[in-house]
C-alpha cells in the first residue's frame, strides 16, 4: 500500500538521513509582525525578476550592430537602429506577452529596490542590526548597492535614448575616479564612449549572469545567517524576551502565509506590468551619442545620484595640468560610497557611543532609541532631499519653481533640514518615551490599588 | 477507460492509507488540534475556482489575439488576477484553516567550548612546522604570484596602458563639416538662434570626438580669446557636442529667458544643466561642469561649405586625470 506522506518521507530519510533537519526546519519559528514582511517582498520580487528576465533573454539581442527596423510600430519603420533596441521594441510589439514580461520585469526591479530600501529602514530604526546580526546588515547593504548597479545595467542594455544618456553619464562618472578612472573606464568600455561592440556583451553577461549570481549568493547568505541567529522580535508580551523567541512554526502556520505573500507580490507586479506603462522605449527612440533630450529621468533608485551630480558647484580639483578630481566624482562616486560607509559602520559606531556590547534579540521601538532614530531621520532626509533635487526639472515643469531658485534652496536645505530634524525627532522620541513610562507607572499603580482593594475586601 | 480505472485505484489507495493512519495520529499530537471551519474551506474552494477562471482567461487571451493586437492590460489582469486569487486561497489557509500555534524556544547562543576547540585544533595542527614565518611568507607570495598571473588576462579588456584613445579626434584642418545625412553644411544655411549638429565628413559619427554643435551669433557680440579671433567666420561657432561634465550630448540651445541675469543665448546640457557661453568660447556659466566646452576652429571654403580650420581647443569629453594636458589628437 502507498502512503502518500509516509513513503516519500521515509524514502528521503533513508537516503539522506535528513529527517531531523526537516523536522527542525518545519518547526523553525518566525516572529510575526507586518514590518517583517518587507524583506520577504524583496525576495519574491527577485524571483519574479529572474523568471521574467529569463523570458526576456530568449528574445533580446545584446548587440549594437546597426539594422533597419521594420515592424508594427509605424513611427520607427525604416529607421536605422541597433539590434538591441530593435529586439526590445519587437519584444514590446511582436512577441505575444512580451510587453507584459518586459514591463513586469521593469516594475519588479523598481519594487525590488524600493522594498529593499524600506526593509533597510525597518532594520535600522528598530536596531535589528545590532549584535549578533551585524553580518546580516553588511550583506544587506552589499545587496542593495549591487542591485542598484544591476538595475542600471538592465535599462542601459536596451539602447534607447534614455539608456544611452545614462550610459554616457556612467562613462563620465567612471572617468572621474581620481588617477585610475581613465584606464579603468577604458578597460570596461574597451574604447572611448560609446565603447567597442564587445562592451554590449560585457554588460549583458554582467546583467544576466554575474550580478544575478552574486545577488542569489548574497541573498542565500543573508537568509541563512538570519536562520542561524533567528529573527528579532518586538517585546509584545512577557513571553518575548532576549533569550526566548516566540513565533509561528514554518509548517504548517507560516508556509501558506508566505506562499500567499509570494503570490500577492507577483500578482501586483504583473498587474502593474499589464496596466501601467513603464519605460516606453519606442517613444524615446534609438540612442546616438550626439542626442540628448530634456526631462529625461532615470529609474527612481538612481535619482539620488542625479541629484548629487546636479547639486555640485562647478569645479574640478587640479594640480598643474593634472585633473586630480573631476567634478562627477563627488556626486557619482564619493556620495554613494559615503552613504554606504556610514551605514556599514553604524553598528560599530553606535556600539562605541553607547558602550552597549550586549546581544540584542529584541527589536527597539524607534522612540526608545532617540539618538539613533534622530540620526537616522536626519541622515535619511539628507539623502532624500538630494534625491528630490534630482527631479528639480520635473518640479519646475509641474509647479513652475525656477531651477535656479531650487538649486539655491536645496544647497542650503540639504544641510539645514537634517540638522533641524535631528533635534526635533530626538525631542519627540524622548517625549513619547516619557509618556510611555508614565502610562506604565499609572497602570502598575492601578493594578496595585486594585489588588489591595481585593485583599481588603477578602479580609473583611 | 484505463486512465480512469487507474485514477480510481489511486484514490481508493489514498483513502485506505488515510484510514490506516488514523489510529496512529491519535497517539500523541505534535500539532495541536483545531476546530474544523467549513466556511473557510468553502472560501478556499471559491478562490481556487476563481484562479482557474483567471488562468483560463489568460490562456484564451494569449491564444486569441496576435502579437500586435494583444491587449496587454487584459493579459496583466488575467495573470495577476489568477495569482491574487491563489494568494487569497493560501492566505485563508494560513490564517483560518491550518493550526496557528505560537511556540517559543531559546534563541541560539554562542559556543565558547567549541570556539576553544577550533582554536586548539588549528594551533596543534601546525606543531610539526618549525619555520612558520618563512613558510607563511613564501606561501603568501606564491598565492599572490598565481593570483596576478590569473588576473592578468583582464588587461585585454581594453587599452589600459594606452589612454591615448581618449585623446583622439577625427578632425583635421580642411575636413568638411557634414550633417547627419553626410550632406555638407553650407555657411549660408546656418541661421541665428538655431542649433545644428555637425560631423566630420567620412568619419564614424558615434565617435565621442565627432559631433559638433554649430550656431551662428552676432559677430559683434563675440568675446573670444584673442588667439581664437579667426575661429568663427561670420559669427559661426562650432563646439564639441559632448558635455565636459559627464559626457551627455549638449542637447539644448537656450534663448535668454530673463535678460537681466541671462543676457545671451547659451548651450545647455540636459543631464545636469551645465550651461556654456558660446560668446566667450564655451566657458561654464552655470551647472557642475568643471571645464569649458572645447571649440573647433571653422573656415568657409570656396563653395561656401564649413570646414575645420584645425582641431579642438582642448581634449573632448568628460574629465579624467589627463584631460587638461596638451592634446595631441593622434589618429587611429
Ligand atoms: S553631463 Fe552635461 S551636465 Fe552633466
Amino acid at each position: 500500500m502507498i502512503d502518500p506522506v509516509r513513503d516519500p518521507v521515509r524514502f528521503i530519510d533513508e537516503r539522506t538521513s535528513a529527517a531531523p533537519l526537516i523536522k527542525k526546519a518545519m518547526r523553525y519559528l518566525f516572529p510575526d509582525h507586518w514590518s517583517f514582511l518587507l524583506g520577504e517582498v524583496v525576495l519574491y520580487s527577485f524571483i519574479v525578476l529572474i523568471a521574467t528576465g529569463i523570458y526576456l533573454t530568449l528574445f533580446f539581442v545584446p548587440s549594437t550592430a546597426h539594422t533597419i527596423y521594420h515592424g508594427p510600430y509605424k513611427p520607427l519603420d525604416g529607421q536605422t537602429v541597433s539590434d538591441a533596441y530593435k529586439s526590445a521594441v519587437n519584444l514590446s510589439f511582436s512577441v505575444k506577452a512580451g510587453l507584459l514580461m518586459r514591463q513586469t520585469h521593469h516594475w519588479a526591479a523598481d519594487v525590488f529596490i524600493a522594498a529593499m530600501a524600506m526593509h533597510l529602514m525597518r532594520v535600522f530604526f528598530t536596531g535589528a542590526f545590532r549584535k549578533p546580526r551585524e553580518l546580516i546588515w553588511l550583506i544587506g547593504l552589499l545587496l542593495l548597492f549591487t542591485s542598484l548597479l544591476e538595475g542600471y545595467l538592465g535599462y542601459s542594455l536596451v539602447d534607447d535614448l534614455l539608456s544611452g544618456m545614462g550610459l554616457a553619464i556612467g562613462y563620465g562618472v567612471g572617468l572621474s575616479i581620481p588617477v585610475i578612472g581613465g584606464p579603468m573606464t577604458l578597460a570596461i568600455f574597451g574604447a572611448p564612449f560609446p565603447g567597442k561592440p564587445e562592451f554590449w556583451s560585457r554588460m549583458f553577461i554582467t546583467h544576466v549572469l554575474l550580478i544575478p549570481l552574486l545577488l542569489a549568493v548574497l541573498i542565500g547568505l543573508h537568509l541563512s545567517l538570519v536562520a542561524a541567529r533567528h529573527h528579532t522580535q518586538f517585546k509584545e508580551s512577557a513571553r518575548h524576551t532576549e533569550r526566548r523567541v516566540v513565533g509561528l512554526p514554518t509548517f504548517p502556520a507560516q508556509t501558506p502565509r508566505s506562499i500567499a505573500l509570494l503570490l500577492f507580490t507577483a500578482a501586483v507586479l504583473f498587474l502593474l506590468g499589464g496596466l501601467i506603462q513603464i519605460n516606453p522605449i519606442w517613444q524615446w527612440g534609438p540612442f546616438e551619442p550626439w542626442l540628448a533630450t530634456n526631462g529625461a529621468q532615470p529609474d527612481w533608485y538612481l535619482g539620488w545620484l542625479i541629484g548629487a551630480l546636479r547639486l555640485m558647484p562647478s569645479f574640478d580639483v587640479t594640480v598643474g595640468h593634472f585633473t586630480l578630481v573631476p567634478n562627477p566624482f563627488w556626486g557619482g562616486v564619493l556620495f554613494p560610497l559615503f552613504v554606504l560607509a556610514v551605514l556599514a559602520a553604524f553598528p560599530w559606531v553606535e556600539r562605541r557611543l553607547t558602550g552597549d556590547r550586549r546581544v540584542h534579540n529584541l527589536a527597539d521601538r524607534p522612540r526608545n532609541a532617540p539618538n539613533r532614530t534622530a540620526f537616522g531621520v536626519a541622515f535619511l532626509s539628507w539623502v532624500f532631499l538630494i534625491f528630490v533635487f534630482g527631479a528639480a526639472d520635473r518640479i519646475f515643469v509641474l509647479w513652475g519653481l525656477s531651477y535656479d531658485t531650487q538649486l539655491f534652496m536645496f544647497r542650503i536645505g540639504i544641510w539645514v533640514v537634517p540638522l533641524v530634524l535631528f533635534f526635533v525627532v530626538r525631542r519627540v522620541c524622548r517625549e513619547l518615551r516619557a509618556a510611555d513610562l508614565l502610562e506604565e507607572d499609572q497602570e502598575r499603580a492601578e493594578r496595585a490599588v486594585a489588588q489591595r482593594e481585593g485583599a481588603v475586601r477578602a479580609g473583611t | 477507460m484505463r486512465a480512469l480505472r487507474w485514477l480510481l485505484a489511486v484514490l481508493t489507495l489514498g483513502r485506505l492509507a488515510r484510514r490506516r493512519a488514523q489510529p496512529e495520529s491519535e497517539k500523541e499530537r505534535i500539532v495541536p488540534k483545531g476546530t474544523p471551519e467549513r466556511g473557510a474551506e468553502n472560501l478556499v474552494l471559491l478562490f481556487f475556482m476563481l484562479t482557474m477562471i483567471f488562468a483560463a482567461g489568460f490562456l484564451f487571451v494569449y491564444a486569441y489575439f496576435n502579437a500586435s493586437s494583444m491587449p496587454n492590460e487584459l493579459l496583466g489582469i488575467c495573470i495577476g488576477g489568477a495569482m491574487a486569487c491563489l494568494g487569497g486561497a493560501f492566505l485563508v489557509i494560513g490564517k483560518r484553516l491550518v493550526v496557528t500555534e505560537e511556540l517559543d524556544e531559546d534563541y541560539p547562543g554562542e559556543n565558547p567550548e567549541e570556539q576553544e576547540e577550533v582554536v586548539q585544533i588549528i594551533h596543534e595542527s601546525g606543531s610539526r612546522i618549525t619555520r612558520k614565518r618563512l613558510l607563511i611568507g613564501a606561501g603568501t607570495a606564491a598565492a599572490g604570484a598565481l593570483g596576478a598571473a590569473s588576473l592578468a588576462p583582464a588587461v585585454s579588456l581594453g587599452p589600459i596602458w594606452d589612454t591615448g584613445a581618449l585623446d583622439r579626434s577625427p578632425w583635421r584642418r580642411g575636413r568638411r563639416v557634414v550633417d547627419e545625412t553626410e550632406a555638407p553644411i553650407r555657411a549660408a544655411d546656418v541661421l541665428e538662434f538655431t542649433f545644428y549638429t555637425g560631423f566630420p565628413e567620412g568619419a564614424p559619427k558615434e565617435d565621442i570626438a565627432s559631433s559638433l554643435v554649430i550656431i551662428r551669433v552676432n559677430p559683434a557680440k563675440l568675446k573670444l580669446p584673442p588667439v581664437r579671433a579667426a575661429w568663427a567666420p561670420h559669427g559661426i561657432l562650432a563646439f564639441s557636442k559632448i558635455c565636459t561634465h559627464a559626457g551627455c550630448a549638449i542637447g539644448l540651445y537656450r534663448k535668454p529667458t530673463f535678460t537681466p541675469v541671462e543676457p545671451n543665448d547659451a548651450l545647455v546640457c540636459p543631464c545636469h544643466y551645465s550651461t556654456f557661453d558660446p560668446y566667450t568660447g564655451g566657458t561654464v556659466i552655470y551647472g557642475p561642469a568643471g571645464r569649458p566646452l572645447p571649440q573647433l576652429p571653422l573656415e568657409i571654403d570656396s563653395d561656401g561649405n564649413l570646414r575645420a580650420a584645425g582641431n579642438f581647443s582642448a581634449r573632448v569629453g568628460p574629465g579624467w586625470w589627463n584631460v587638461r594636458s596638451k592634446p595631441t589628437f593622434g589618429t587611429d
